[in-house]
Protein backbone atom coordinates (compact mmCIF):
# COMPACT_ATOMS: atom_id res chain seq x y z
CA UNK A 1 0.00 0.00 0.00
CA UNK A 2 1.34 3.64 -0.85
CA UNK A 3 1.01 6.05 2.05
CA UNK A 4 0.71 9.57 1.49
CA UNK A 5 4.11 10.27 2.38
CA UNK A 6 5.71 7.88 0.27
CA UNK A 7 4.48 10.58 -2.73
CA UNK A 8 6.58 13.39 -1.67
CA UNK A 9 4.31 15.60 -3.61
CA UNK A 10 6.72 18.87 -2.96
CA UNK A 11 9.99 17.20 -3.52
CA UNK A 12 8.12 15.75 -6.67
CA UNK A 13 6.94 19.02 -8.01
CA UNK A 14 10.47 20.64 -7.13
CA UNK A 15 12.14 18.11 -9.15
CA UNK A 16 9.94 18.24 -12.30
CA UNK A 17 10.43 22.33 -12.46
CA UNK A 18 14.19 21.84 -12.04
CA UNK A 19 14.14 19.01 -14.39
CA UNK A 20 12.06 21.12 -17.22
CA UNK A 21 14.55 23.79 -16.46
CA UNK A 22 17.75 21.74 -16.81
CA UNK A 23 16.52 20.19 -20.01
CA UNK A 24 15.68 23.59 -21.76
CA UNK A 25 19.28 24.97 -20.62
CA UNK A 26 20.52 21.70 -22.00
CA UNK A 27 18.84 22.29 -25.57
CA UNK A 28 20.34 25.66 -25.20
CA UNK A 29 23.96 24.41 -25.01
CA UNK A 30 23.69 21.96 -27.76
CA UNK A 31 21.33 24.41 -29.73
CA UNK A 32 23.04 27.87 -29.35
CA UNK A 33 24.49 29.55 -31.53
CA UNK A 34 26.60 31.99 -29.72
CA UNK A 35 29.28 30.26 -27.56
CA UNK A 36 28.94 32.81 -24.35
CA UNK A 37 25.00 31.91 -24.61
CA UNK A 38 25.98 28.28 -24.57
CA UNK A 39 28.44 28.58 -22.00
CA UNK A 40 25.51 30.40 -19.72
CA UNK A 41 22.99 27.90 -20.30
CA UNK A 42 25.82 25.35 -19.20
CA UNK A 43 25.69 27.31 -15.88
CA UNK A 44 21.53 26.75 -15.56
CA UNK A 45 21.96 22.98 -15.90
CA UNK A 46 24.75 22.78 -13.35
CA UNK A 47 22.78 24.78 -10.89
CA UNK A 48 19.92 22.90 -11.66
CA UNK A 49 22.11 19.57 -11.16
CA UNK A 50 23.16 20.58 -7.59
CA UNK A 51 19.73 21.84 -7.04
CA UNK A 52 18.88 17.53 -7.85
CA UNK A 53 22.21 16.91 -5.48
CA UNK A 54 20.02 18.41 -2.82
CA UNK A 55 17.07 16.04 -3.62
CA UNK A 56 18.92 13.17 -3.52
CA UNK A 57 20.12 13.99 0.12
CA UNK A 58 23.56 14.66 -1.11
CA UNK A 59 24.41 18.43 0.15
CA UNK A 60 28.35 17.66 0.15
CA UNK A 61 28.35 16.87 -3.52
CA UNK A 62 25.80 19.64 -4.11
CA UNK A 63 28.23 21.99 -2.75
CA UNK A 64 31.17 21.14 -4.15
CA UNK A 65 29.22 21.34 -7.66
CA UNK A 66 28.99 25.00 -6.83
CA UNK A 67 32.36 25.55 -6.11
CA UNK A 68 33.99 23.78 -8.59
CA UNK A 69 31.69 23.67 -11.99
CA UNK A 70 29.82 27.21 -11.36
CA UNK A 71 32.79 28.73 -9.24
CA UNK A 72 35.49 27.61 -11.44
CA UNK A 73 35.44 25.52 -14.53
CA UNK A 74 32.76 28.30 -15.86
CA UNK A 75 35.18 31.07 -15.12
CA UNK A 76 37.63 28.93 -17.13
CA UNK A 77 35.88 28.31 -20.35
CA UNK A 78 34.66 31.90 -20.44
CA UNK A 79 38.46 32.80 -20.44
CA UNK A 80 39.03 29.67 -22.94
CA UNK A 81 36.11 31.57 -25.27
CA UNK A 82 37.70 35.15 -24.59
CA UNK A 83 41.01 34.01 -25.75
CA UNK A 84 40.51 31.48 -28.47
CA UNK A 85 38.45 34.87 -29.80
CA UNK A 86 35.59 32.58 -31.38
CA UNK A 87 32.70 35.43 -32.71
CA UNK A 88 31.26 36.68 -29.40
CA UNK A 89 27.97 37.09 -31.51
CA UNK A 90 26.27 34.67 -33.92
CA UNK A 91 28.56 32.30 -35.44
CA UNK A 92 26.46 30.64 -38.13
CA UNK A 93 29.60 28.34 -38.35
CA UNK A 94 29.33 26.42 -34.81
CA UNK A 95 27.97 23.12 -36.44
CA UNK A 96 29.53 20.44 -38.97
CA UNK A 97 27.30 18.73 -41.54
CA UNK A 98 27.08 15.84 -39.06
CA UNK A 99 23.92 17.02 -37.68
CA UNK A 100 21.84 14.10 -39.74
CA UNK A 101 24.06 11.39 -38.31
CA UNK A 102 24.02 12.66 -34.85
CA UNK A 103 19.89 13.08 -34.14
CA UNK A 104 19.31 9.84 -35.04
CA UNK A 105 22.45 8.27 -32.92
CA UNK A 106 21.02 10.46 -30.00
CA UNK A 107 17.71 9.75 -30.38
CA UNK A 108 18.83 5.40 -30.65
CA UNK A 109 20.41 5.96 -27.88
CA UNK A 110 18.10 7.47 -26.00
CA UNK A 111 15.16 5.00 -26.95
CA UNK A 112 17.82 2.49 -25.89
CA UNK A 113 18.40 3.83 -22.32
CA UNK A 114 15.07 4.53 -21.29
CA UNK A 115 13.63 1.74 -22.39
CA UNK A 116 16.02 -0.22 -20.26
CA UNK A 117 15.82 1.94 -17.35
CA UNK A 118 11.69 1.81 -17.48
CA UNK A 119 12.06 -2.42 -17.79
CA UNK A 120 14.67 -2.43 -15.12
CA UNK A 121 13.62 0.32 -12.10
CA UNK A 122 9.76 -0.26 -12.71
CA UNK A 123 8.78 1.41 -9.51
CA UNK A 124 11.66 1.25 -7.40
CA UNK A 125 11.56 4.11 -4.94
CA UNK A 126 14.28 6.33 -3.28
CA UNK A 127 13.98 6.11 0.47
CA UNK A 128 11.94 8.68 1.42
CA UNK A 129 13.98 10.79 3.69
CA UNK A 130 13.64 10.41 7.78
CA UNK A 131 14.25 13.46 10.02
CA UNK A 132 14.53 17.36 9.05
CA UNK A 133 16.68 17.48 5.84
CA UNK A 134 20.55 17.76 5.87
CA UNK A 135 22.15 15.64 8.37
CA UNK A 136 25.62 16.70 10.31
CA UNK A 137 27.05 13.53 10.09
CA UNK A 138 26.62 12.86 6.80
CA UNK A 139 29.74 14.92 5.55
CA UNK A 140 31.78 13.21 8.11
CA UNK A 141 30.52 9.48 6.34
CA UNK A 142 31.88 10.93 3.53
CA UNK A 143 34.96 12.19 4.71
CA UNK A 144 35.61 9.05 6.30
CA UNK A 145 34.93 7.07 2.98
CA UNK A 146 37.30 8.89 1.29
CA UNK A 147 40.33 8.50 3.71
CA UNK A 148 39.40 5.11 4.67
CA UNK A 149 38.49 2.70 1.76
CA UNK A 150 39.18 4.64 -0.35
CA UNK A 151 42.48 6.48 0.11
CA UNK A 152 44.26 5.09 -2.95
CA UNK A 153 41.78 6.73 -5.55
CA UNK A 154 42.34 9.76 -3.71
CA UNK A 155 46.03 9.91 -4.00
CA UNK A 156 45.88 8.39 -7.16
CA UNK A 157 43.46 11.18 -8.32
CA UNK A 158 45.72 13.97 -6.58
CA UNK A 159 48.75 13.01 -9.28
CA UNK A 160 46.04 13.41 -11.44
CA UNK A 161 45.02 16.88 -10.88
CA UNK A 162 48.73 17.69 -10.51
CA UNK A 163 49.82 16.37 -13.68
CA UNK A 164 47.15 18.47 -14.90
CA UNK A 165 48.19 21.27 -13.48
CA UNK A 166 51.67 21.14 -15.20
CA UNK A 167 50.74 20.10 -18.33
CA UNK A 168 47.94 23.08 -18.74
CA UNK A 169 51.42 24.98 -17.70
CA UNK A 170 53.30 23.84 -20.00
CA UNK A 171 51.25 23.48 -23.12
CA UNK A 172 49.99 27.28 -22.74
CA UNK A 173 53.03 28.78 -21.83
CA UNK A 174 54.18 31.43 -24.36
CA UNK A 175 57.85 31.16 -25.53
CA UNK B 1 10.29 10.07 -5.55
CA UNK B 2 10.43 7.14 -8.23
CA UNK B 3 14.65 6.66 -8.95
CA UNK B 4 13.47 6.70 -12.76
CA UNK B 5 12.85 9.85 -12.51
CA UNK B 6 16.46 10.75 -11.75
CA UNK B 7 17.69 7.95 -14.21
CA UNK B 8 16.14 9.32 -17.12
CA UNK B 9 17.28 12.73 -16.60
CA UNK B 10 20.56 11.42 -16.57
CA UNK B 11 20.06 9.31 -19.77
CA UNK B 12 18.40 12.37 -21.38
CA UNK B 13 21.03 14.99 -20.73
CA UNK B 14 23.71 12.06 -21.85
CA UNK B 15 21.94 12.37 -24.85
CA UNK B 16 22.28 15.87 -25.40
CA UNK B 17 25.79 15.33 -24.73
CA UNK B 18 26.61 12.92 -27.33
CA UNK B 19 24.75 14.86 -29.82
CA UNK B 20 26.45 18.27 -29.30
CA UNK B 21 30.29 16.30 -29.31
CA UNK B 22 28.98 14.80 -32.91
CA UNK B 23 27.64 18.02 -33.93
CA UNK B 24 29.37 21.07 -33.00
CA UNK B 25 32.56 22.33 -34.92
CA UNK B 26 34.11 24.62 -32.17
CA UNK B 27 36.68 22.87 -29.83
CA UNK B 28 35.32 24.97 -26.70
CA UNK B 29 31.27 24.17 -27.77
CA UNK B 30 32.91 19.94 -27.58
CA UNK B 31 34.22 20.30 -24.06
CA UNK B 32 30.81 22.09 -23.09
CA UNK B 33 29.08 19.42 -24.32
CA UNK B 34 31.55 16.48 -22.42
CA UNK B 35 30.42 18.45 -19.10
CA UNK B 36 26.96 17.42 -19.76
CA UNK B 37 27.81 13.88 -20.02
CA UNK B 38 29.81 14.50 -16.80
CA UNK B 39 27.27 15.87 -15.32
CA UNK B 40 24.55 13.31 -16.18
CA UNK B 41 26.37 10.55 -14.60
CA UNK B 42 26.78 12.21 -11.67
CA UNK B 43 22.96 12.34 -11.22
CA UNK B 44 23.06 8.54 -11.58
CA UNK B 45 25.32 7.89 -9.60
CA UNK B 46 24.07 10.09 -6.88
CA UNK B 47 20.15 8.64 -7.40
CA UNK B 48 21.66 4.87 -7.19
CA UNK B 49 23.44 6.25 -4.12
CA UNK B 50 20.03 7.78 -2.41
CA UNK B 51 18.38 4.51 -3.53
CA UNK B 52 20.72 1.92 -1.35
CA UNK B 53 20.91 4.27 1.24
CA UNK B 54 24.94 4.62 0.97
CA UNK B 55 27.06 6.90 0.88
CA UNK B 56 30.23 5.56 -2.00
CA UNK B 57 28.20 7.28 -4.82
CA UNK B 58 29.02 10.37 -3.03
CA UNK B 59 32.62 9.89 -3.22
CA UNK B 60 32.58 8.75 -6.97
CA UNK B 61 30.66 11.85 -8.04
CA UNK B 62 33.35 14.14 -5.87
CA UNK B 63 36.16 12.35 -7.64
CA UNK B 64 34.21 12.68 -11.02
CA UNK B 65 34.37 16.25 -10.50
CA UNK B 66 38.05 16.53 -9.62
CA UNK B 67 38.87 14.62 -13.21
CA UNK B 68 36.39 16.70 -15.19
CA UNK B 69 37.88 19.77 -13.54
CA UNK B 70 41.81 17.99 -14.79
CA UNK B 71 40.07 17.35 -17.56
CA UNK B 72 38.80 21.06 -18.33
CA UNK B 73 42.07 22.33 -17.46
CA UNK B 74 44.04 20.20 -19.93
CA UNK B 75 41.59 20.40 -22.67
CA UNK B 76 41.26 23.99 -22.76
CA UNK B 77 45.13 25.05 -22.80
CA UNK B 78 45.60 22.35 -26.12
CA UNK B 79 42.52 24.24 -27.23
CA UNK B 80 44.76 27.50 -26.80
CA UNK B 81 47.60 25.62 -28.24
CA UNK B 82 45.67 24.82 -31.33
CA UNK B 83 43.55 28.64 -31.60
CA UNK B 84 47.68 29.32 -31.45
CA UNK B 85 49.49 27.91 -33.65
CA UNK B 86 46.62 27.93 -36.26
CA UNK B 87 44.22 30.90 -35.88
CA UNK B 88 41.65 28.42 -35.78
CA UNK B 89 39.41 25.60 -33.38
CA UNK B 90 37.44 24.21 -36.23
CA UNK B 91 37.84 20.72 -35.54
CA UNK B 92 37.40 20.08 -39.12
CA UNK B 93 40.39 21.60 -40.10
CA UNK B 94 42.36 19.93 -38.50
CA UNK B 95 42.90 16.98 -40.61
CA UNK B 96 46.56 15.90 -40.56
CA UNK B 97 46.09 12.82 -39.24
CA UNK B 98 43.93 11.65 -42.28
CA UNK B 99 45.46 8.65 -44.37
Amino acid sequence: MMLASDIQVAQNIGFGIIALMMILAGVGVIASRNVVHAALSLVVVMAGAAAQYVLLKAEFVAVTQVLVYIGAVMVLFLFGVMLTRAQLGKDADLNNKNAVVAAPVALLLFGVLAYVLIDGFADEKIAATTGGGAQPQDTAVISDLIFKPYLLPFWALSFVLLAAVIGAIVLARKD
Amino acid sequence: MLINQFLLLGALLFCMGVYGVLTRKNAVMVLLSIELILNSVNINLLAFDAMNGGSDGNVFALYIIAVAAAEVGVGLAMVLLIYRNRKSISLDDLSEMKG
